[in-house]
């Protein structure tokens, strides 16, 4: 309302106290303005549970060996594009099935600007803190660029549609040599250098010596926190309700006003760049860029990330993003628990399956399970444990 | 001219393969409303159950068809009542993403058969064919072209005059209204996998004859994704005209791209497909046959 009178001093007084978040005492889920409800960390609960998690998160270096650091910093890598997947997906309600391709513009995009001058692939020898915003800003570009294409289409035509965008995009890959270094070659992925300190060398800090492991998990676990709380932003802004409403219903969406196209772009640029950021941050963990890891596999990935995790939440995310990122070492460890699994690639020793067989197959088996019996998620299954203990001995 | 017409021979020859697993996709959306990304595993499936069945079991090659096309059926009735009935109502989005799921589990089934060699097909056509003038003609091929022509001539019948065919196009056309008249959508549901999944092994073989089956064979199922998608996602004579589109699309960019357009580097004749939907979709976003969406708030 264009009309609204300013309110008398005493009362502004009281608005703003109340948005500070000034609450009865003992009344913890009393929201007393429309701001206390939209905060970030609403509830008590959350507050110590997020400050919890960050302190646990900021130990656990110290706490497990290096290999298992390795595989948390490729969960939080994952997570950074798993939450783009999401906001473009879950959030916004556009499937796509084309976050690979800007996972892989991202990787390459770091890995041509941080490479060696005189490598034999393309390489400009800048520094990562530019390549790493600019392995952003040039897949969240090329999906800017092609959102008026994907903005025409809903549904399952859209899926397809970006299929197809998946299996242009890997043919690239393969064919520009020159950046990618084609088939079976592949390139050496970014290089995380920053001031002249190599994040995944051995070095001393402050007195105290960090593994390569334990300094790639510091700076992931970072980018990851902050691009966590962007996304939560983003999500509970204007911008956030333009996108559920058009999730929700496209044309009553348009009607209100929301300008489809220009919401849909935004949503695809944003996922790109997520996954942009994901393709570098990835490919500097894991150091060897393959051309043909850009497929439908990985995209299928990453939707498996966002359905078990939980759509539309970017807690969930994280969640599913470390799960599938655990999944290959669980697989690992499962022909010692049950021997028909075998660990030779060709069943030589007579086993059933083997690991990489078995690892396949849960993805798809836990896609669908998850989706028929838990539909939100590992963040469903954490809602139902705590409205358990919050009503808890009632049942609801 | 002759290099012309023998690359459109051979284009359609393998474009009626993709016909038919575009037909089994057209026929699942129709009466679920759903795309089934398992079809190219149950394609896979069906041509490694053949290839498996001729070479190791020694059986003859046409009942080892039948027998792994009725296999294919019956496992179509089973995925259908066992995966998708319990989500009917859903969202179709989450049920696509179901059988996105599905295809990952079949593939990984049919791998732990094929194993890490090539498999002969053990079809009898092998590269065997006709010299007609200057042209040839493939002996798989024309088998293909004739297969498919009489598989869809027998779908139309059914769909024409059969009980079955007409509840199916009943549930295709209302699935509620249909209901109130007596007709089980759940069997037809059912059917229509079955359909599809039966359609789908017979493709496989043709893709798999005069050729050999891997682990990547299930990828040029994929190809139908396009096809359907020219042709309009409910038109079965749009999937069968998309799916011999994207052949000769396909051999034509073999045979002429890298003479014309080199820049687009080698092999691009495999995801040439996917390059026409994408032009296709921009101009018509239904398809060439597609029925327009109405849309409600």
């Amino acid at each position: 309302m264009a009309t609204t009178t300013r309110p008398a001093p005493a009362d502004r007084a009281r608005g703003v106290r109340a948005a500070r978040g000034s609450r009865l005492r003992g009344r913890r889920d009393l929201y007393t303005s429309y701001a206390q409800d939209m905060a970030l960390l609403n509830t008590p609960g959350k507050r110590w549970g997020v400050g919890a998690i960050v302190a646990l998160g900021l130990a656990l270096p110290w706490m497990f060996v290096d290999p298992i650091l390795q595989i948390f910093a490729i969960g939080f890598a994952y997570a950074i594009g798993a939450i783009g997947l999401n906001l473009v997906t879950g959030y916004a309600g556009q499937v796509s099935l084309g976050h690979a391709v800007f996972v892989g513009i991202g990787a390459y995009t770091a890995a041509a600007l941080t490479g060696d001058v005189d490598g034999r692939q393309i390489g400009l020898g800048l520094q990562f803190i530019v390549a790493l915003p600019a392995a952003g800003v040039v897949a969240g570009l090329v999906g800017w660029a092609v959102s008026p294409v994907f903005a025409r289409f809903r549904g399952l035509y859209l899926a397809i549609v970006t299929l197809g965008l998946v299996f242009l995009g890997e043919h690239i890959f393969k064919e520009w040599t020159s950046l990618t270094g084609g088939l079976g070659a592949g390139r050496r992925g970014a290089i995380p250098e920053i001031m002249g300190w190599r994040f995944d060398q051995p070095g001393e800090l402050l007195g105290v010596t960090l593994t390569a492991n334990q300094q790639l998990f510091y700076l992931t676990l970072v980018l990851l926190i902050v691009f966590a709380v962007l996304a939560r932003n983003l999500a509970r802004s204007q911008v956030g309700r333009a996108f559920s409403a058009i999730r929700d219903r496209d044309i009553a969406a348009e009607i209100m006003g929301i300008k489809l196209s220009r919401y849909k772009a935004i949503a695809f640029a944003v996922s790109s760049f997520y996954a942009g950021i994901a393709g570098a941050l990835f490919y500097t963990v894991n150091t060897q860029i393959d051309p043909a890891s850009f497929g439908l596999l990985l995209s299928v990935q990453y939707i498996a990330m966002v359905l078990i995790g939980g759509v539309a939440t970017i807690s969930g995310s994280i969640m599913g993003a470390l799960f599938i990122a655990f999944l290959p070492f669980i697989t690992r460890q499962a022909p010692i628990l049950f021997p028909f699994i075998s660990t030779d690639p060709s069943l030589r020793d007579g086993g059933l399956i083997n690991v990489f067989q078995l690892e396949a197959a849960l993805y798809g088996v836990l896609i669908i399970l998850f989706l028929i019996l838990q539909p939100r998620g590992l963040f469903g299954l954490w809602l139902k444990v705590r409205n358990y203990w919050k009503g808890w001995p009632f049942s609801h | 001219m002759t290099q012309l017409l023998q690359t459109l021979i051979s284009g359609l020859g393998q474009g009626a393969a993709y016909s038919l697993i575009a037909v089994g996709f057209v026929i699942i959306f129709k009466s679920t409303h759903v795309i089934s990304f398992a079809q190219p595993a149950l394609m896979a499936a069906g041509a490694t159950a053949v290839a498996l069945l001729t070479v190791q079991v020694g059986l003859n090659f046409y009942l080892a068809v039948l027998v792994a096309v009725v296999a294919a059926a019956i496992a179509g009735l089973g995925i259908e009542r066992a995966v998708l009935r319990p989500m009917v109502g859903k969202p179709v989005f989450i049920i696509a993403i179901i059988t996105l799921g599905l295809d990952v589990v079949i593939r990984v089934i049919t791998n732990r058969f094929i194993g890490a060699d090539v498999r002969p097909m053990g079809d009898p056509w092998g590269l065997e064919r006709w010299e007609l003038g200057a042209l040839t003609l493939q002996h798989r091929h024309a088998a293909a072209l004739i297969t498919t022509a009489a598989i869809l001539s027998a779908l139309y019948l059914f769909f024409r005059y059969s009980r079955i065919g007409l509840a199916m196009r009943a549930t295709a056309f209302d699935q509620e209204t249909s209901l109130a008249q007596g007709v089980n959508v759940g069997h037809m549901f059912g059917i229509s996998w079955a359909l599809a999944a039966a359609l789908a092994a017979v493709a496989g073989v043709f893709i798999g004859a005069g050729s050999t089956i891997d682990q990547q064979t299930w990828y040029v199922g994929l190809k139908a994704l396009p096809a359907i998608i020219l042709g309009g996602l409910d038109s079965i004579p749009g999937a069968v005209v998309g799916g011999l589109a994207v052949g000769v699309v396909e051999a034509l960019f073999a045979t002429y791209q890298s003479t014309y357009l080199p820049f687009l580097g080698s092999n691009f004749s495999i995801v040439a497909p996917y390059a026409l939907m994408l032009v296709v979709l921009l101009v018509r976003p239904y398809g060439l046959f597609g029925t327009p969406e109405i849309q409600r708030v």
